[in-house]
């Protein structure tokens, strides 16, 4: 991750001595990290674990797009520092799925038309899935409100409503 | 982001003995983490205070109390706090994005930083940022800043939602520092910017907010909190009110009022609630509301927009008067 943001990079001796052990779970497996404390998880995702479904839109806790779950939460992995997660589990739209099948989310959302281009739509279905388990969400506006932290600039919003209510049902 | 050591604490002693002046304690990071990539702070040293035991939700003879670490979205749906302190719960829920209340904690959702775009941008000049260098939102894009407990030096407005229900609930804040224990009402905890906008509030370097205390407040179940905003939600208030009325009959007894989006600071308003124990109408003491207001150029609006999100909250919660 330290080749992503060109302010990561240091090749000082002291950057190497601030550098902290991690050990967390991401998607079921156990990944142990030797990270820079500046690492977010979203960089060390997308740039370490090759992990890239989880994207990167403002990268200031506004749009929503590099939603994951930590601990089975949803959260914004841009402003979560990697260094925090020891012992953690994270969960991205990687890990939804099992084998070819699709989480009942994935398929409302294509079933449902939920996206254009499709770059909101991984932080969207992360978002909606734990929506669901959350279960606050039974009306068009509790939905909208519960997916108000993702913003989807072609407009798809009407068609995530269906998409949500569909996999809930 | 400038480089800094990193330590994870899991005794509150060993926060605070590791505390150094240039230290930034790390809870949820929805707001240093994001002011860390801006480097409008850039601290030496970053001690992770979430293996620290500072959590619970609990009703007390002596009020609700709330461990620091304890995240926004636990908290606002926790029944011994929607179902006695529902202006808490709204104001909660009213603000930021559901995965941003599963990171953000109650006491960093205090200690968070005005949006002012000059404070966030460092390419300009900003007082609160680096004192003395100016504050360009007096003449400059004002139309979301302050109109109550301004100076020439800052009009950045506080940006919590959650204050301003505490503040209007009399709530406190306990804070732990190497010296030992204090605990003061919210009220006196924020500082009106004055000569020194870069000094928000009392705590002392190393100190941690450890605890919220709401005291009892038997009628503080009918509370309202209403926010006005630019879009319907994920956005801070352009005005918000905080509301709490003692209805017998259909008449006010007794009113909490505090207001946000307009102040520097949380603002209380005891003319308002004086004017409702008095007996005057809606009307005439959500008028009372922006009395010594100095709006800019690009917020004048405020100024009723405020006395119309006070008069909201009382019309939901006595009915129109």
């Amino acid at each position: 991750m330290e080749h992503g943001d060109p302010s990561l990079r240091s090749s000082s001796e002291s950057a190497a001595n601030r550098l902290v052990e991690v050990t967390c779970t991401v998607n079921g497996t156990a990944r142990s990290l030797r990270v820079d404390p500046r690492a977010t998880l979203l960089d060390t995702l997308r740039e370490r674990l090759e992990l890239t479904g989880t994207k990167k839109g403002c990268d200031r806790g506004q749009c929503g797009a590099c939603t994951v779950h930590v601990d089975g939460r949803r959260v914004l992995s841009c402003l979560t520092m990697v260094a925090t997660l020891d012992g953690r589990e994270v969960t991205t739209i990687e890990g939804l799925a099992e084998g070819d099948r699709l989480h009942p989310v994935q398929r409302a959302f294509i079933d449902q038309d939920g996206f254009q281009c499709g770059f909101c739509t991984s932080g969207q279905i992360m978002s909606a899935v734990a929506l669901l388990r959350e279960g606050h969400a039974s009306t068009d506006g509790e939905i909208r409100e519960a997916m108000s932290g993702n913003i989807c600039r072609c407009g798809a919003y009407p068609n995530i409503v269906e998409a949500v209510k569909q996999a809930r049902s | 982001m400038r480089a800094f050591d990193f330590a994870v604490p899991h005794d509150i002693d060993d926060a605070l003995g590791l505390a150094r002046d240039e230290s930034a304690f790390l809870a949820g990071g929805t707001t240093l983490v994001d002011l860390m990539k801006l480097e409008v702070v850039s601290p030496e040293q970053v001690i992770d205070i979430n293996r620290l035991p500072l959590h619970g939700i609990r009703p007390e003879p002596d009020g609700l109390r709330v461990g620091a670490l304890e995240r926004m979205e636990d908290v606002a749906r926790h029944p011994a706090v929607a179902g006695p302190y529902p202006v808490i719960a709204q104001a909660l829920l009213a603000s930021a994005s559901p995965q941003l209340r599963n990171m953000a904690s109650i006491g960093g959702n205090l200690l968070q930083r005005t949006r002012c775009g000059y404070f966030r941008d460092v390419a300009t000049p900003c007082n609160k940022r680096s004192p003395g260098t100016g504050c360009p939102a007096q003449h400059g894009d004002n139309r979301g800043h302050a109109i109550l407990g301004t100076s020439a030096s800052c009009a950045a407005t506080h940006p919590s939602d959650l204050a301003v229900a505490l503040v209007a609930l009399e709530a406190s804040v306990r804070l732990r520092g190497a010296d030992g224990e204090r605990t003061m009402p919210l009220a006196d905890f924020y500082l009106p910017p004055g000569d020194t906008p870069h000094v928000e509030n009392r705590l002392r370097p190393g100190e941690l907010i450890t605890e919220v205390i709401v005291p009892p407040l038997p009628w503080a179940g009918r509370s309202r909190y209403v926010k006005v905003r630019d879009r319907q939600s994920y956005e801070f208030a352009l005005a918000s009110a905080a509301v709490a009325v003692d209805l017998h009959d259909g008449e006010v007894r007794d009113a909490r009022v505090a207001v946000g989006g307009v102040g520097t600071v949380p603002w209380r308003l005891p003319a308002v609630e004086d004017a409702l124990r008095a007996g005057r109408s809606h009307e005439e003491a959500a008028a009372l509301a922006a009395a010594g207001a100095r709006p800019l150029a690009g917020n004048a609006f405020k100024v009723t927009l405020v006395q119309r999100a006070i008069l909201r909250a009382l019309t939901e919660l006595a009915g129109p008067r």
